[in-house]
């Protein structure tokens, strides 16, 4: 639709700009102003400059923190995202069974964030839950609050259940954008299974994968109810991801100067990443 | 055909695997702590619905709900009644500035929570709202507008702008018009962005339990209080998550086919 130039259009967005204002604007500046300053009290602050960051990002558990924050993302993108495009695969096309698997599958999405570590609190526990239970009768010796590689694994697979849904839903619906002439050429061409995956399909997903990618990172890397509520970050400080690290500086120890200085250095580190993503994705919206 | 019974079995396969932690919490929420710690059994023996009683009956225990509940609906209509408008200019209009205020309120979506969270906390402490239910569905508001906005753009968008002239030829004004014929138009639109308003505020617990101490509490916060000295009293715990299920698991029938549109900001 070829849209009017008017800039009165301005009074429509205004309520939206203010409230958005209200709750991001003033509390980003709030930390900007943070980050510079020392604080011992309401009346006695210093002006430190870049003090904070240069501490920050000279800070080994710090360091630590984002480094496992990436190792987590980035196995979070590499199960997730091949699985979902899988599951979309086999999804029926129509009909009754295609609506039941789309409710079916997004039901993980619709639980509280907290439900979903006390599930999977529950599952693996190897007294009372199915999962651990069922490890430790097979010999594996499982124990999610003790054993670093099981609680990390433990988290993984958290997540993997809670979000892989959400790829398989957007590749569907990226699948049933194709038009069916496609497929009849392929079958036409007697095109393998694998070549209509490879040359028809895929290529299709590019933009959907792009988005999904996109969300599953900006999530995984804002990541925190879900570990806090399993493993409370633990054992020692194995599963404390960049949010958890960031709350405990800033509501635990009140640490303000610091937490701030983290706070933009973590949001920048997103904005950035998604940035790229962004890009990406209105680029393809031009070649469309 | 073989391939397609193939296929039939791994969706069968993964929606089982997907659903099997879900049944264990509802097997739990059924069961008394004594068969819970007694052993593991597959499904509840005793049969009882006590868990679900003390939540029922305990006013500290559903008050969490009603909490929540308030926070959410309060959210959803403050979402709804700004999107509105802003979605309307959007779809419509080119102004100064759009583009760009297009792509702030998308990265909005990309700030961490726990970024904005001790300022959020001394931001409404300042104003007097700490731990009412207004300073949560403001502090949603973050999330959810944005994603209305962009949802609401694409199904205003459908509609063509001869609507729009044909009315004003007809003598409505433009607020008659936006409320008698464009709002039916769209309104399977505003459905699916009240869902996603409504979803986005139920699942997060990071800013409402920090907005929050004592009257506004939601319910994932009073969750934490079933460990007591006794240890964790793991039945009241699973009938409490399983309640928390049901909203969501009741609506989504209606959003079923724009669900993976909602998920995505509207970019889908």
């Amino acid at each position: 639709m070829k849209k009017i130039p008017n800039n009165r259009a301005w009074w429509l967005v205004l309520p939206v700009f203010l409230l958005v204002a209200f709750s991001a604007l003033i509390p980003l500046m709030t930390v900007v102003n943070y980050s510079v300053q020392d604080i011992f009290g309401p009346d006695t602050a210093y002006y430190v400059g870049t003090e904070w960051f240069i501490e920050v990002l000279a800070d080994e558990r710090l360091r630590d923190s984002l480094l496992r924050q990436f190792l987590f993302s980035g196995a979070v993108l590499a199960i997730e995202i091949p699985l979902g495009i899988a599951v979309a695969l086999t999804m029926p096309k129509s009909g009754i069974k295609a609506s039941l698997c789309l409710i079916l599958l997004a039901i993980p999405l619709l639980i509280p964030w907290n439900v979903v570590g006390t599930i999977w609190q529950i599952f693996g526990r190897g007294d009372i839950g199915l999962f651990g239970w069922g490890l430790n009768a097979l010999g594996f010796d499982y124990n999610y609050t003790g054993n670093t590689v099981d609680a990390w694994l433990t988290v993984l697979l958290m997540d993997v259940w809670h979000w892989t849904p959400l790829v398989a839903l957007l590749c569907y619906s990226g699948l049933r954008a194709i038009p069916e002439a496609f497929y009849q050429a392929a079958e036409i061409d007697r095109a393998s299974n694998w070549a209509v995956f490879r040359y028809i399909q895929l290529p299709r997903l590019k933009s959907v994968l792009v988005i999904a990618v996109l969300l599953r990172f900006m999530d995984s890397f804002m990541i925190y109810t879900e570990p806090f509520v399993l493993t409370g970050g633990g054992p020692g400080s194995s599963t404390t991801f960049l949010s958890q690290t960031l709350t405990t500086m800033a509501i635990g120890q009140f640490d303000i100067g610091r937490a701030a200085a983290f706070s933009l250095i973590y949001f920048l580190i997103v904005l950035l990443v998604s940035w790229v993503f962004f890009t990406a994705i209105t680029h393809l919206d031009k070649e469309k | 055909m073989n391939y397609s019974r193939y296929k039939g079995f791994g969706i069968t396969l993964f929606i089982v695997l997907l659903l099997t932690p879900i049944y264990w919490l509802l097997n739990m929420s059924f069961k008394t702590n004594r068969e819970i710690l007694g052993g593991l059994t597959f499904w509840p023996k005793n049969f009882t619905l006590d868990n679900y009683a003390v939540i029922f009956t305990d006013p500290s225990w559903y008050s969490g709900y009603i909490n929540s509940m308030i926070y959410v609906s309060m959210n959803m209509t403050i979402t709804l009644l700004v999107a509105l408008p802003a979605a309307y200019a959007f779809s419509r209009y080119k102004f100064v500035g759009d583009k760009h205020l297009f792509f702030w309120l998308l990265s909005n979506r990309m700030a961490p929570p726990a970024v904005f969270l001790l300022p959020f906390f001394q931001l409404y402490s300042s104003v007097g709202l700490f731990d009412t239910h207004i300073a949560v569905a403001l502090a949603h508001c973050l999330f959810s507008v944005p994603l209305a906005v962009w949802i609401l753009e694409g199904f205003m968008s459908g509609v063509p702008r001869e609507y729009d002239e044909m009315a004003y030829i007809d003598g409505y004004s433009f607020p008659k018009f936006f409320v008698k014929i464009f709002l039916p138009m769209i309104r399977s639109g505003i459905g699916v962005a009240a869902f996603f308003a409504f979803m986005f505020s139920w699942v997060e617990l990071l800013l409402a339990r920090t907005l929050t101490s004592v009257d506004a509490q939601p319910i994932g916060a009073i969750m934490t209080r079933t460990v007591g000295a006794s240890g964790v009293d793991w039945g009241v715990l699973s009938a409490a998550g399983a309640l928390t299920i049901i909203p969501g698991v009741l609506v989504v029938w209606f959003v079923r086919n724009h669900i993976a549109k909602g998920f995505a900001l509207g970019r889908v």
